[in-house]
């Protein structure tokens, strides 16, 4: 057990040594941020003497050792542009993104399911084709796409929902949500559909597959013959073995929800870390970039740890196999 | 019970009737104020909500002429030496006194270091308060472009300012937040309420503004900065933003077939053109080895000739610009309708001069060129390129993002080439001739890359830097441009356009700068 906790801990902390050295190079590679941080009239000595404050000047293994040991302490820098310290620009962004990556997975997962086990079981209804065919689209259309046509439909032509930003939000202290006020529930929903959509899709053609493999099995097949009600073999006996990968893989897909809210939230002005992000990429404010790549990769990296983890719990084959060796 | 009653009476009409007569404009653009310390960004953005809250000396007016603002009347005692008197009873947001130590503190603030503004003023030696309303302003050398700079230059209160511990623009070295990044305590017709960063930035008119209350009717802004193009046009057209100064030309029909919606245009402080090494021995990336091609006045006059401007602006602008013959914009003292002219397109000219210049089966070059800076920099690029390959110029496209490109163009690419020719924009702060002669055509211009050197060209600017009588001056600069104009140092292509749009009942005047001046704004 503890040799497989450990195992899995190094691997963890090699990725994210791997990341942290990417996201270090990115303030080698992307160009000169400091043409953006002064006007066009700046002269050489200033552009020089900032370039100076900033490290960039310094050998590159004493800004890899400096730039990891800042991280271990917590300390991302200041953010070129906005001077002030990123830890704390990302910590008031991570609410907004959070809560959009919430409701998003919510709505994933219950409608994913939903339709997923209805498709799974009705396979020839018409109203399956249509739910397989939008689905289709759900997944080839870019969300961007999907947001800017959501925008135009509800706001502009309907008029119904807000098309741009987070609505009134509460600041609880800690945490500013938008989950206690009308006009922050209304923002949520364009933004947290266009988000979903994909792993909606995702999931409705897994559960689907999943459910109509198991119902091919023989122990449906004799629970059938032994006259047992529909409805408990679908749900009791059929979905509950077909949840399992779902499980597994919407919980590594949060994750990916969180990668990609960076464009619904461009599309939404949303004000969370993937908004922050893309301004960042704009003005080459890379302690920002690479606190940003530093942190998702920390996202994945911690739940793929727990998801081996708990296979470990889960799968009498992978403890099996740990005993062997 | 009857005091309970008037409570939720005044509460209602509070909260009923104030909005009804509280004109408030939402007002969007692509990015936010970087920063709220009117000294610590020379950026534009920056300096729009700044503008809106804190004051200067002097300012420019609606059509850009310079006007007083803080100060009343000034003159030059000397030709070193200003003495500006400052307008009576003006007082801060705070309600404390303007006086003329404040005056002198905020330009000594914006010209030390880590002021962003230090470049913009460096000729101020001192600035000083000589009594309550009086500011003697010392400069290195004559300044004749000294109000222009100084409109630049916000006036913070001196005693706010040390309170707030950001004597000094934010320092780089203590790594710490300036309170005065997220606060402002400014002169002007508009004080900031409320403020989250990239969220939403609330305006609230100041009531003991000393300027004119009557022409403008405006009680709040709220600043919404919306990044996406589509989503900043679909909120405008749903009516949850009134205003933007950022119109991308693909939404110009769809706005304007709106019968809420109105679109104003003119003709930005932006002029976009072609540089062309002509100083090196060689080109780096041209198979003409041994000499460069550029050096002769005849090669860059025919690539100048080879440029169909008008096509550009019709398929690749779609009608949003103005094709230039000059480098700087309309508005820039020195301009010119005549030095505006282009020279005619014409392929078998331009053909000509290449063969006369020893190049008939033309030669091949290297074009970099930003991708995500100017409005369609990149397929103006393209089609440019289009054009010069009809008269036998093989021109190939290196197309970056801005971060790099503008790297490249102003230190040499990886290899340390310098960039053979390149697309570059330029505004002009000042609205001055000399801000372009000095940066973009003087030998030694921190952003002469085509390596131009004219020894009377560099007279003239270092003589238009010190002249304070303004007819010689402007007689210089004519002079200047003469030059300039007979040399072809550059390919000018067209002056951008600034596109705004409102609802049909706001009238905000769009300017060159693309800066709102909410002091001037009405809803009807």
């Amino acid at each position: 057990m503890l040799n497989y906790f450990l195992k899995r801990l190094f691997q963890a902390s090699l990725v994210m040594l791997i990341v942290a050295f990417v996201s270090f190079s990115l303030f080698n590679f992307v160009g000169d941020p400091v043409n953006n941080m002064v006007g066009q009239e700046a002269s050489d000595e200033r552009r020089e003497e900032i370039r100076d404050k900033l490290g960039i000047n310094d050998p590159i293994y004493v800004q890899f050792y400096n730039f990891v040991e800042n991280i271990i302490q917590g300390n991302f820098g200041i953010s070129y542009q906005l001077k002030r310290p990123v830890s704390e620009l990302i910590s008031e962004r991570m609410p907004a993104t959070l809560e959009l990556v919430f409701v998003s997975a919510i709505l994933a997962i219950s409608v994913g399911v939903l339709l997923g086990v209805y498709t799974g079981i009705h396979r020839d209804s018409f109203l399956s084709k249509v739910i397989l065919v939008l689905s289709l689209a759900g997944v080839s259309l870019p969300t961007f796409i999907i947001g800017i046509m959501l925008i135009y439909l509800f706001s502009v032509i309907l008029g119904v929902l807000p098309s741009f930003g987070r609505g009134q939000v509460i600041d609880l202290g800690f945490w500013t949500t938008g989950f206690l006020t009308i006009s922050g529930l209304k923002a949520l929903i364009l933004p947290s559909v266009t988000l979903s959509l994909f792993q909606m899709t995702y999931i409705i053609r897994l559960v689907r597959a999943e459910m109509m493999e198991i119902l091919q099995t023989d122990y449906i097949k004799f629970a059938k013959a032994r006259g047992i009600a529909e409805n408990i073999i679908n749900y009791r006996y059929a979905l509950k073995n077909g949840l399992i990968p779902v499980i597994t893989i919407t919980g590594i897909n949060i994750g990916t929800l969180i990668a990609f809210s960076i464009i619904t939230e461009t599309v939404f002005q949303w004000p969370g870390m993937g908004s922050l992000f893309i301004n960042a990429v704009y003005f080459v404010d890379i302690p920002i970039m690479s606190a940003y790549m530093i942190m998702v990769a920390f996202i994945f990296v911690m739940i793929n740890f727990i998801v081996d983890i708990t296979y470990y719990f889960i799968d009498p084959r992978i403890r099996l196999k740990e005993e062997k060796e | 019970m009857k005091n309970k009653l008037s409570i939720v009476l005044s509460l209602f009409l509070v909260g009923f009737v104030s909005p009804l007569l509280a004109n408030t404009i939402k007002w969007s653009m692509p990015g936010d104020s970087l920063t709220l310390d009117p000294h610590a960004q020379n950026e534009g953005p920056t300096h729009m909500v700044s503008r809106q809250v804190y004051e200067g000396l002097v300012t420019h007016d609606i059509n850009m002429n310079i006007v007083p603002q803080l100060a009343t009347s000034w003159e030059a005692v000397d030709p070193e030496t200003w003495v500006f008197n400052l307008r009576d009873g003006v007082k801060f947001h705070d309600g404390s006194d303007l006086t003329a130590a404040d005056v002198a503190f905020s330009i000594n603030r914006a010209r030390t270091a880590p002021s962003d503004m230090v470049d913009l003023i460096k000729s101020i030696t001192s600035a000083t308060a000589l009594d309550d309303l009086t500011v003697e302003i010392k400069t290195e050398g004559p300044n004749p472009i000294l109000l222009n700079q100084l409109v630049q230059i916000f006036v913070m209160s001196e005693s706010w300012s040390k309170e707030m511990g950001c004597e000094l623009s934010y320092n780089w070295d203590a790594g710490e937040t300036s309170k005065c990044a997220s606060a402002a305590n400014g002169t002007g017709p508009f004080e900031i309420t409320f403020r989250e960063q990239d969220v939403r930035t609330v305006f609230e008119r100041n009531q003991n503004w000393w300027g004119d209350q009557n022409q403008f009717n405006i009680d709040k802004i709220e600043l919404l900065p919306i990044k996406n193009d589509a989503t900043r046009i679909a909120a405008l057209l749903s009516g949850e933003i009134d205003y933007t100064n950022v119109v991308p030309v693909q939404d110009l029909d769809r706005i304007g077939s709106s019968a809420d919606h109105q679109i104003s245009q003119v003709a930005q402080n932006r002029t976009i053109f072609f540089g062309m090494d002509q100083g090196s021995a060689e080109l780096s990336s041209s198979n003409i080895k041994g000499k460069n091609p550029f050096a002769d006045k005849r090669v860059r006059q025919a690539m100048y000739q080879a440029l169909d401007m008008d096509a550009i602006k019709d398929k690749v602008m779609r009608g949003q610009s103005f094709p230039a013959g000059i480098i700087t914009a309309p508005g820039v003292n020195g301009y010119t309708k005549a030095h505006d002219a282009r020279l005619p397109y014409d392929p078998d000219a331009a053909k000509q001069l290449l063969a006369d210049a020893g190049y008939p089966d033309g030669f091949e070059v290297t074009l970099d060129c930003p991708n995500d800076r100017y409005v369609n920099d990149e397929a103006i690029c393209v089609a440019a390129i289009g054009m010069f390959a009809k008269i036998g110029v093989k021109v190939n496209l290196d197309a970056k993002t801005k971060s790099i490109h503008f790297q490249e163009v102003k230190e040499g690419d990886a290899d340390g080439n310098p960039s053979d020719m390149y697309m570059l924009g330029w505004g002009v702060p000042t609205y001055d001739s000399h801000y372009v002669f000095s940066f973009l055509l003087e030998s030694s211009g921190s952003w002469n890359k085509i390596n131009f050197k004219n020894d009377r060209l560099d007279e003239i600017t270092a003589a238009i830097g010190v002249e304070t009588n303004i007819d010689t001056r402007n007689q210089l600069i004519a002079e200047g441009w003469d030059i300039i104009q007979d040399n072809i140092p550059y390919l000018p292509l067209h002056h951008q356009v600034v596109n705004q749009a409102s609802k049909s009942n706001v009238d905000i005047h769009a300017r060159i700068n693309n800066e709102p001046l909410f002091y001037f704004a009405n809803v009807n």
